[in-house]
């Protein structure tokens, strides 16, 4: 963190002045003071990315008032936000309208929906059994926290899609499940049977690596091997699960 | 050419040489070399009168010169002889020894080569023609007199004399100030003040100096090719602009230039290349240029053909090698730009307009152009803007004209009017996101504010002219789709949004409008615009809105009364033969794909609406206007 971005700013909500840290995101700065802004696309271990559209604040800086994702809007000092103004909500709706449009099997999307009285969309559905909404934070994740870069977008406008490179196998995915359990629409599919988990979305399938004492699978081998490459531990090390080390 | 000038007085030095060794006495041949007329055989043009001087021993008296862009590109390829400025039009090789023989030997006027009017008149001069008669042209000046490839050219016109004047002269502060004082507003769309953007890019905290100028020359639009004909004309003017920048931004840092340039454009990026090189032989770019300490080079980055990447930060991560998606602007690129530096993204035509308020003065620029900008930089739009005019209108091409002309003087009295003897509808400003603006509007002077006040934009400065036969809400569905796929996908409001508008309005042009699809349009065009992230997004629902603004009752005939005036949605038309008009000549029964035309010969034919798939075949092969549309 530089200098300026430990520095406290001061900055107000609906009216109420509150206390942050200069370039900090916005949204996460108004969820520690227990405000409910809704999102798909943020979590708070890796960058902001701004695709959902739904975190939508208003901010007035100086004179200028504008609509704004709250996710990737860094914290300044003197700004002034609006939280559900009639503004925001419309267009909240309408944006919630695209994502049931989209992905009408994503549970999430749905349930949101409905907190916002969105129960039907106006638009076409173009498949029924979609559960993805392009939010990248699969391989934000992995790239950010994994450290590996096993997946990415294709494509670009309503054709971009997240897939393994070329949509073939994901070659470098070590099978951890950080997207699947990042992922706000469950869209990915992670599975176990006979010694191997399948990452289905990726085209993934990894053996199991068998603990030499206890005799579970407990990870998949090809991943104990990459930590041992990274930690340069011995990979005997790894021969035990994690309860019997 | 020269070694490398150490300083300001050797190239006055060279100059004042090369002026001497010039044959200015000489008749001058000059072929216009930009894409358009490359594409109908320049080229050869260019060896052919270089082979027919040699053959008959003119080379002394005789200089064969290919030029950048003339911008009169619907009548290309283009013959302009010097010094009388006489030009010929559509010129083919047949016709090199005539015009030889003809005209510069024999001082004739090969009168089939000249250009017509639509009443009938021809023209012998360049400068009389009117489509460059009511044209202002300072940024095109140049283009069909120099070689783009020779840098001796642009030196002999003048060309690096602003640099000298500046750089280790004056303060970089001053220049700022002067391009700020200027009005110079960008040219790539958005009209920000250039030296506001100068002044806070230069101000910025940066501890390593490391500064990026960067020109953006990633011209997408459709039809839109003023930064292309720039670059193929007159590459030095841009470069020029570009060093001037890296002096006034950067020094005493470590500035850096890159030019992002489409990889669609290879002629302009060959001779962006050669005058890159032929700059750094000269020592213009490179180390300690012009004794001044300043330090400069520009890299080319030649870009993926996505239409977003002209957008600055999309551009700017294609740069450093990831996907074109734009990022939030709450921090300025003037701050954090290219790998974090502070950078200056300037569009092409905004670059080439820097040397010539250097060279002639803030005060003779802020006289071009409306407004005022002497205390606000915002306050009016100063100098001249390209225009590349196209669509449903006689001449083609390029126009530069002063900032405040109306839209009637550049279509009509410029571009001459609608062809066909049709009737003007429309005209679309600013590219695929600029609104269409109705004939009532055609009195609306030309700049910045005005545009954006009216619902279209000035964007990079396309221009498509329509007619009666086009269909309004097919252009709001043309474009959206274009937008739809060109958009990077990062925004659901955007990705989504615009997919979605497209669908609707491909329902409404098949007949399948339904009630409460005007509203529809309206609340998805509003989410559209304000909840998406960047300029793509924001602006992509003006030709949604602008025709839903000015043409809304031909909205309400597709989706109500399922008719199409203009005739083009296939869905709401049929066509039909007029029996008194029909000679029974068969053509049209001939060229129908479907068979869905009978008839005896010499009887009127008739047309089996089960069969017709409304391709408008046989209304195009009728010599007698019998095939009407419904």
């Amino acid at each position: 963190m530089t200098e300026s971005q430990s520095r406290e700013v001061t900055f107000k909500v609906d009216g109420r002045s509150l206390r942050g840290r200069q370039g900090e995101s916005l949204l996460e700065a108004l969820r520690r003071y227990g405000y409910q802004v809704p999102s798909l696309c943020h979590h708070e271990a890796v960058s902001p990315y701004g695709a959902c559209r739904l975190c939508l604040v208003e901010v007035q800086k100086g004179k200028r008032r504008k609509l704004t994702t709250s996710c990737n809007y860094p914290l300044m000092e003197g700004i002034e936000v609006f939280l559900d103004t009639e503004q925001v909500v419309s267009n909240r709706r309408v944006v919630l309208q695209l994502l049931l449009a989209q992905a009408p099997a994503a549970e999430r999307v749905r349930q949101l929906a409905a907190e916002y009285g969105v129960n039907d969309t106006p638009f076409e559905v173009e498949d029924p059994e979609n559960r993805c909404i392009n939010c990248g934070l699969c391989a934000r994740v992995c790239k950010e926290v994994v450290g590996v870069e096993a997946i990415g977008f294709s494509g670009r406008g309503a054709g971009k899609r997240m897939v393994a490179p070329y949509d073939e196998t994901a070659e470098d995915c070590i099978g951890c499940g950080a997207c699947v359990f990042v992922c706000p629409t469950d869209c990915i599919g992670m599975s176990e049977t006979g010694g191997i988990r399948t990452i289905e979305r990726w085209h993934r399938k990894l053996p199991l690596k068998t603990c030499s004492v206890c005799g579970r699978h407990f990870a998949p081998t090809f991943q104990l091997n990459k930590f041992a490459e990274w930690t340069g531990l011995p990979r005997g090390h790894f021969d035990k699960c994690p309860d019997c080390r | 050419m020269a070694k490398a000038f150490a300083n300001s007085a050797d190239l006055k030095a060279y100059r004042q040489q090369l002026l001497k060794t010039r044959r200015t006495e000489t008749k001058t041949i000059s072929i216009c070399a930009g894409t358009g007329c490359c594409a109908s055989g320049a080229l050869k043009l260019v060896d052919g009168f270089h082979r027919a001087v040699r053959e008959r021993g003119l080379e002394r008296e005789v200089t064969v010169r290919q030029t950048g862009c003339h911008g009169f590109c619907e009548r290309g390829p283009l013959v302009v002889l010097h010094p009388e400025l006489t030009l010929y039009q559509r010129v083919k090789g047949a016709d090199i020894a005539e015009i030889i023989e003809r005209t510069i030997q024999g001082g004739e006027v090969v009168e089939r080569l000249l250009y017509q009017d639509a009443a009938g008149h021809r023209f012998v001069r360049e400068d009389e023609l009117p489509f460059y008669k009511n044209q202002m042209r300072l940024i095109l000046a140049q283009n069909g007199h120099i070689d783009p490839t020779s840098i001796d050219d642009y030196l002999a016109v003048g060309g690096y004399q602003a640099l000298a004047k500046v750089l280790g002269k004056s303060k970089p502060e001053k220049v700022c100030e002067t391009i700020r004082k200027s009005g110079l507003r960008g040219r790539g769309g958005g009209g920000f003040p250039a030296g506001v953007k100068w002044e806070s890019c230069r101000a910025a905290p940066c501890p390593d100096g490391v500064r990026y100028i960067i020109c953006n020359a990633d011209e997408g639009d459709p039809g839109a090719f003023m930064d292309r004909s720039i670059m193929e004309g007159n590459p030095h003017s841009v470069i020029e602009g570009m060093i001037i920048g890296a002096w006034a931004i950067g020094f005493p840092g470590r500035p850096q230039g890159y030019v992002y340039i489409r990889n669609e454009y290879p002629l302009a990026v060959e001779r962006l290349g050669i005058a890159l090189e032929q700059a750094r032989r000269l020592g213009l770019l490179g180390k300690n240029i012009l004794g001044s300490g300043l330090d400069f080079d520009i890299k080319i980055n030649k870009g993926g053909g996505a239409f977003v990447c002209g957008e600055s930060t999309a551009l700017m991560a294609s740069i450093e090698g990831f996907v074109g998606e734009p990022r939030a602007k709450h921090i300025h690129t003037v701050e954090s730009g290219l790998w974090d530096k502070p950078t200056n993204l300037n569009n092409v035509e905004t670059w080439a307009n820097v040397p010539l308020i250097i060279d002639k003065g803030v005060k003779w620029y802020t006289g071009i152009g409306t407004g005022d900008v002497s205390r606000d930089p915002w306050g009016g739009s100063k100098g001249t803007k390209i225009f590349a005019l196209v669509g449903k209108v006689q001449n083609t091409g390029l126009v530069e004209v002063p900032m405040g002309t109306s839209l009637r003087r550049i279509i009509y009295d410029i571009g001459g009017g609608i062809p066909g003897g049709k009737k003007f509808k429309a005209v679309q400003t600013g590219g695929p996101s600029g609104g269409c603006l109705p004939a009532d509007k055609l009195d609306l002077p030309v700049d910045f504010d005005a545009l954006t006040a009216a619902g279209s934009m000035m964007g990079s400065g396309g221009m498509i002219v329509m007619d009666e036969s086009t269909c309004m809400v097919d252009v709001a569905r043309y474009f959206t789709h274009f937008l739809a796929d060109e958009s990077c996908g990062k925004c659901v409001s955007c990705r989504e949004g615009l997919r979605q508008l497209g669908r609707i309005l491909d329902r409404i042009c098949a007949g399948e409008g339904r009630p409460g699809d005007l509203e529809l349009l309206e609340s998805l065009g509003r989410t559209i615009r304000s909840a998406s992230l960047c300029a793509l997004g924001q602006t992509a629902t003006n030709p949604l809105d602008s025709t839903l603004r000015y043409f809304r009752e031909e909205y309400r005939e597709h989706v109500e009364d399922k008719k199409c005036r203009a005739g083009v949605c296939r869905a709401l038309i049929s066509f039909r033969i007029l029996a008194d008009k029909c000679t029974g000549c068969m053509i049209c029964a001939k060229k129908c794909p479907e068979q869905a035309i009978s008839g005896e010969k010499k009887k009127p034919h008739v047309i089996d609406q089960s069969k017709c798939i409304r391709c408008g075949i046989c209304r195009d092969v009728c010599k007698f206007d019998a095939v009407v549309v419904e």
